[in-house]
C-alpha cells in the first residue's frame, strides 16, 4: 500500500542537531494522520520536508506513488499538488482575503482571473467568510486569518494538506472555527496530516495517531488505544503532564 | 519662531549686510539671471528623471544579486558586493570627476563621450550603490514565512519574488528611496564640474561675469521649489503609512 503520502526512512538535520532520525509514514487516501509530540520533537520540520521547503538529509517522500525527495523532480510542481497551512497564518499582508486565495490559481496553476474568482469566494463563503473578500489580513481576527490560509491551501486543488499546528496561535475562544472547517473537510475526505497540541481534536479526527519523540515516531496506532492505553513510556510521560496541566 | 526672528535680525543688523544684499538678494540681478539659471534648471530636472529611473532599475539588480543564494551566481553576488563598497566609499563628485573624465580619456570608440551622458552614468553607479543597499535591507526585512507560504501554494522563486516578497518589500522602504531621490535631485548639480550648462553652472557662470552671488541665490531657490515638495510627499507617505 503507497497511499497518498508515503514517507520512508526520513532524516533531517540541523548541523550537528539531528531533528528527524527515520521518519516512516503512510498517509493513505482520505485519511487524516495526526502528528502529537512536545514541541521541538520535530513535527513541523517532518511537515515542511513533505512540502519540499526543507532540503532533507535521507530517506523517501513519495507523493502518489512517485519518489518527490529526487533532486531530478521539480519541487515547485510538486508543492502544487500539496496545500499547507502554517501556525502563524503567514498570508500575505499587502494582498486582500480575495487576491490571498486567488494569487496560487492565476499565477502557478494558469486559471483564468473569473474563474479562480469565483472558486475563492466559493471557498471564502464555505469558511464563513463572505463578505470579507476585500479586506486585508490585518483586519481580520486570528481565527478568520487562518480560515483564509486554508482556503488558500485548498484553491489550487491539493492532493493532500499539510496542517501546522493551526490553531496553536490562536486565542482559545477562536480555535472552534478553524477546527470545525477541518472537521468538515475530514468529513469530505481530504487527505490530511495534522500536526497538534490540541488532543481532544486529533482523538476525535485522527484516523491515525503518530507520537513524535525526538525525531522518531515511538508509537503510532488508533487514537482510542493511544489516548487511553498508551504502551510506549516516552507516549506515558507525554500524556500525563498534559493531563496534568489540563490539557487533556 | 524666536530663533528664527533672532537670528534674521543678526544677520540683518551686521555690518556686512548690506553688502551682503547687493551681492546675494539683487532684485534686479535675480531678473536679469533668473531666465537662464531656469533654462539650466531644467536640464537638471530631466538628468535627474532619467537618472533616477535608472537608479531604481540598477538598484534593484544590484540588491538581487547580493541577495541571490544560487551557487552559480557566487561570481555576480562578489561583483554587486564590490560594486556597493566601491560606490558607497568614494564621494560622489569623485565618481563624477572620474567618470566624466577618465572615460573620455581613454579613447575607446561607441563609447560616450558627452559629459551629460557621462554625468548621467556616473550618478546611475554612485546611487544605484546606496538604493540597492536600501532595497536589500527591504528585501531581508520580509519575513521568511512569507517566502515560505509563497513557495507552499506553488509560487516559484521569481514569482515569490514579484509578488510576495518585493510589493512587501518596497512598501517598507518607500520613504528612504524618497530621501535617496531628494538627494539625487542636488547632487545632479556635480555634473556641473564637466561643463554641461545646468542651473548650477549657468549660475557659476552668471555670478562670476558680473562679481554678483544672486544668480546662486536663483538656483538654490529652483533646487527647493523641487525638494521641498518631495520632503513634504515623504511625510505624508510615511504618516499615511503608519495609519
Amino acid at each position: 500500500m503507497t497511499g497518498v503520502l508515503d514517507v520512508r526512512g526520513l532524516t533531517k538535520a540541523y548541523g550537528e542537531r539531528a531533528v528527524l532520525r527515520g521518519i516512516d509514514l503512510n498517509v493513505p487516501e482520505h485519511g487524516a494522520i495526526a502528528l502529537i509530540g512536545a514541541s521541538g520533537s520535530g513535527k513541523s520540520t517532518l511537515l515542511r520536508c513533505i512540502d519540499l521547503l526543507e532540503e532533507i538529509d535521507d530517506g523517501d517522500v513519495l507523493l502518489d506513488g512517485e519518489v518527490v525527495t529526487d533532486p531530478a523532480v521539480d519541487p515547485v510542481a510538486v508543492r502544487r499538488r500539496l496545500g499547507m497551512v502554517f501556525q502563524s497564518f503567514n498570508l500575505f499582508p499587502h494582498l486582500t482575503a480575495l487576491e490571498n486565495v486567488v494569487l496560487a490559481p492565476v499565477r502557478a496553476q494558469g486559471v483564468a482571473r473569473p474563474e479562480a474568482e469565483a472558486h475563492a469566494r466559493t471557498l471564502l463563503a464555505r469558511f464563513g467568510l463572505a463578505g470579507r473578500e476585500d479586506d486585508h489580513p490585518e483586519r481580520l481576527s486570528g481565527g478568520q486569518q487562518q480560515r483564509v490560509a486554508i482556503a488558500r491551501a485548498l484553491a489550487t486543488r491539493p492532493r493532500a494538506l499539510l496542517l501546522d499546528e493551526v490553531t496553536s496561535a490562536l486565542d482559545p475562544e477562536l480555535v472552534g472555527d478553524v477546527l470545525t472547517a477541518i472537521r468538515e473537510l475530514k468529513a469530505e475526505g481530504m487527505t490530511m496530516l495534522i500536526a497538534t497540541h490540541e488532543m481532544a481534536f486529533a482523538r476525535e479526527v485522527a484516523d491515525e495517531v503518530c507520537f513524535l519523540h525526538d525525531g522518531l515516531i515511538v508509537e503510532r496506532g488508533d487514537p482510542e488505544e493511544i489516548f487511553t492505553a498508551p504502551r510506549q513510556p516516552e507516549t506515558q510521560r507525554f500524556l500525563r503532564r498534559l493531563l496534568d496541566a489540563g490539557r487533556l | 519662531m524666536v530663533v528664527l526672528g533672532l537670528l534674521v535680525t543678526v544677520v540683518v543688523t551686521s555690518e556686512g549686510w548690506s553688502n551682503v544684499r547687493t551681492t546675494f538678494f539683487d532684485p534686479g540681478d535675480f531678473a536679469d539671471a533668473f531666465p537662464a539659471v531656469l533654462d539650466g534648471f531644467w536640464l537638471d530636472v530631466q538628468l535627474f528623471a532619467i537618472v533616477e529611473a535608472a537608479v531604481l532599475v540598477l538598484g534593484l539588480l544590484v540588491a538581487l544579486a547580493r541577495i541571490s543564494r544560487t551557487p552559480a551566481l557566487f561570481p555576480l553576488r562578489l561583483l554587486s558586493a564590490v560594486f556597493v563598497d566601491l560606490l558607497r566609499g568614494v564621494p560622489t563628485i569623485l565618481v563624477v570627476y572620474l567618470i566624466g573624465f577618465g572615460v573620455p580619456a581613454l579613447m575607446l570608440s561607441g563609447v560616450p563621450s558627452d559629459p551629460l551622458v557621462l554625468g548621467g552614468i556616473a550618478l546611475t553607479l554612485a546611487y544605484s550603490a546606496y538604493v540597492g543597499e536600501v532595497y536589500r535591507a527591504g528585501i531581508e526585512s520580509v519575513h521568511p514565512g512569507q517566502r515560505a507560504a509563497a513557495l507552499a501554494v506553488g509560487l516559484t522563486e521569481n514569482q515569490t519574488l514579484r509578488h510576495v516578497v518585493l510589493p512587501q518589500a518596497i512598501r517598507r522602504v518607500a520613504p528612504p528611496l524618497l530621501n535617496d531621490f531628494i538627494s539625487l535631485q542636488k547632487d545632479v548639480a556635480l555634473v556641473s564640474i564637466l561643463g554641461p550648462l545646468e542651473a548650477f553652472r549657468v549660475a557659476q557662470i552668471e555670478a562670476a561675469s558680473n562679481f554678483v552671488y544672486t544668480p546662486l541665490v536663483a538656483a538654490a531657490l529652483l533646487y527647493l521649489c523641487v525638494t521641498v515638495p518631495l520632503a513634504r510627499l515623504l511625510d505624508r507617505w510615511e504618516r499615511s503609512r503608519r495609519r
